[in-house]
């Protein structure tokens, strides 16, 4: 099993939502979040006085899924995501070594 | 007594106080999300401490018969105000009142309120609540009264002089603009500026507050004409027409600038000439009040710069647009006041008058500056010693809110 993590930008969630329920995703964790990566930050006006914003609003998207199924997963997600201007994010793919669902108690594969 | 005029005052009135509300929410909305309590509550606790103290003394201070540098007692406690037949000492002849004196009262009150008000702009974040209530409760007895009655009063020294001041250009915002600097260079910067960007989190709560203000100070310009009447028609079209410039000016200067029109220009610049406009509102006419917003819309733009250069954190810019703002207006009016607008006024030098009035408007600016100032650095430095003035680094870190007020904005 794999967890998925997408760092995407907040426009495009819905997108992405969708895409993964047509792809049979059953569910998913998002988090309003804020970082920065080669896009930077941007700059504020406020009376006169310049200021840095270093940090962009984004959403990150969390998503279980099954060693075979993630090829497909990152690809969806990748192509509901992009605009292909800078600051589309990124998607990256961690091991998981046991997940449980808690009203039930399955685990492993039964409880994605 | 004339009932149509009273009814005005007391509609100007509530207008007046409405300011203060709005004030609170102009600046609320420039602050970090931590520090918007504190900033309503030195706001709104100005309208329950400056009433009680205007009632008990300050009222008597500023208008009571006590020569021409300041009022006496004899009006503490609402003493005989409430007495329809009472007169104010130097409203006579020309000057008569047509309101009943306890509605003059009540008008006035609302300029004590909102005057130390101000100031909570450059204070802004830093400040105990403590030591607040301390210097609200002294500055309106002894610079606030003080310089009323100067200029209002007509027994005050710059009224008998020959300055105008239509609704407190010097009294209010060069008077609380200037203790606003005093404070803040006791006070010092807040923790990381200017290095640390701290962005407004409600710049809607700031144009709120901006639509507040331009409503309330149709009262508070129009109201000033103490009648119902051509006066304060004009009043109130001069008002709307400097704060419509002013935002024009202002976000000229921004655009060429800084490459964008903002939305906290535009409400910036909108105070800016209400602020300019208020000495002159009930002196000038024609186009001469587009021309002093356009002026005061630019130059207050242009004076935000200075805190930088200077290195004073004036955090929402109550010097720049209530101290330089009430400088051009008060000077402008020597040059835009016209006789043919308010026969109890002067000709400034536009209008044939010479130099006379031009140079009675200096004293008037240069005395409100050196006597509010001197009295304010005084007081605030007194506090400091005495029982500190700024909260602790940790508050700081804090927010007001939570520091000060055991509170949160936003749950």
């Amino acid at each position: 099993m794999k967890l998925i993590t997408a760092v995407v930008k907040p426009f495009k969630l819905d997108d992405v939502k969708a895409a993964l329920k047509d792809h049979g995703v059953h569910g998913m964790t998002v988090v309003e979040a804020q970082g920065f990566g080669r896009q930077r930050g941007h700059t504020e006006v406020y009376r006169g006085a310049e200021y840095e914003v270093d940090f962009v609003p984004k959403a990150r998207i969390e998503v279980l899924a099954e060693d075979d199924d993630v090829r497909a997963i990152v690809d969806t997600i990748v192509n509901a995501a992009r605009t292909d201007k800078i600051g589309d994010g990124k998607v990256w793919i961690t091991p998981v070594d046991a997940v449980t669902r808690i009203r039930t108690g399955e685990m492993g594969s039964d409880a994605i | 007594m004339d009932s149509g005029n009273t009814a005005w005052v007391l509609a100007a009135t509530a207008l007046v106080l409405f300011m203060t509300p709005g004030l609170a929410f102009f600046y609320g909305g420039m602050l970090r999300s931590k520090n918007v309590l504190g900033m309503l509550m030195q706001n709104f606790f100005s309208m329950g401490l400056v009433s009680v103290l205007w009632v008990l003394v300050t009222f008597s201070l500023a208008f009571g018969d006590g020569g021409k540098w300041i009022g006496d007692f004899h009006f503490a406690g609402l003493s005989t105000i409430g007495n329809v037949k009472t007169v104010l000492p130097g409203y006579a002849g020309d000057f008569a009142l047509t309101i009943p004196a306890i509605v003059f009262c009540g008008y006035q009150m609302m300029f004590a309120v909102i005057t130390p008000a101000l100031i909570t702009g450059a204070i802004a974040d830093r400040m105990k609540f403590a030591a607040w209530a301390v210097f609200l409760c002294l500055w309106a007895i002894l610079v606030y009264a003080p310089i009323a009655h100067w200029v209002f009063s007509p027994t005050g020294w710059l009224f008998k002089r020959g300055a105008l001041d239509f609704a407190g250009g010097t009294v209010v915002h060069i008077n609380a603009g200037i203790a606003a600097l005093m404070c803040i260079i006791v006070l010092g910067r807040r923790r990381g500026w200017p290095r640390e960007p701290m962005l407004p989190h409600n710049l809607p709560f700031t144009l709120l507050g901006t639509g507040i203000l331009w409503f309330g100070w149709f009262g508070f310009n129009a109201g000033s004409a103490l009648g119902a009447n051509a006066l304060a028609g004009q009043a109130l079209m001069n008002t709307n027409l400097a704060a419509a410039a002013a935002m024009l000016g202002w976000l000229i200067t921004e655009r060429i600038k800084d490459g964008h029109a903002t939305t906290l220009g535009a409400a910036s610049g909108a105070v800016a000439g209400l602020v300019a406009i208020t000495p002159c509102a009930g002196f000038v006419g024609g186009i001469s009040p587009i021309v002093i917003g356009l002026i005061a819309g630019s130059v207050c733009f242009l004076a935000i710069q200075l805190k930088f250069r200077f290195g004073y954190d004036d955090s929402l810019d109550v010097v720049a647009v209530h101290m330089v703002g009430g400088i051009i207006g008060s000077l402008l009016l020597g040059l835009f006041a016209d006789r043919a607008i308010n026969s109890l006024g002067a000709d400034g030098v536009f209008f044939g008058g010479g130099s006379d009035l031009l140079i009675d408007q200096l004293v008037a600016v240069g005395s409100t500056l050196l006597y509010s100032g001197v009295v304010s650095f005084i007081l605030i430095k007194g506090i400091d010693l005495v029982m500190g003035a700024r909260i602790t680094a940790d508050q700081e870190d804090e927010g007001l809110d939570k520091s000060q007020h055991a509170e949160s904005a936003y749950a």
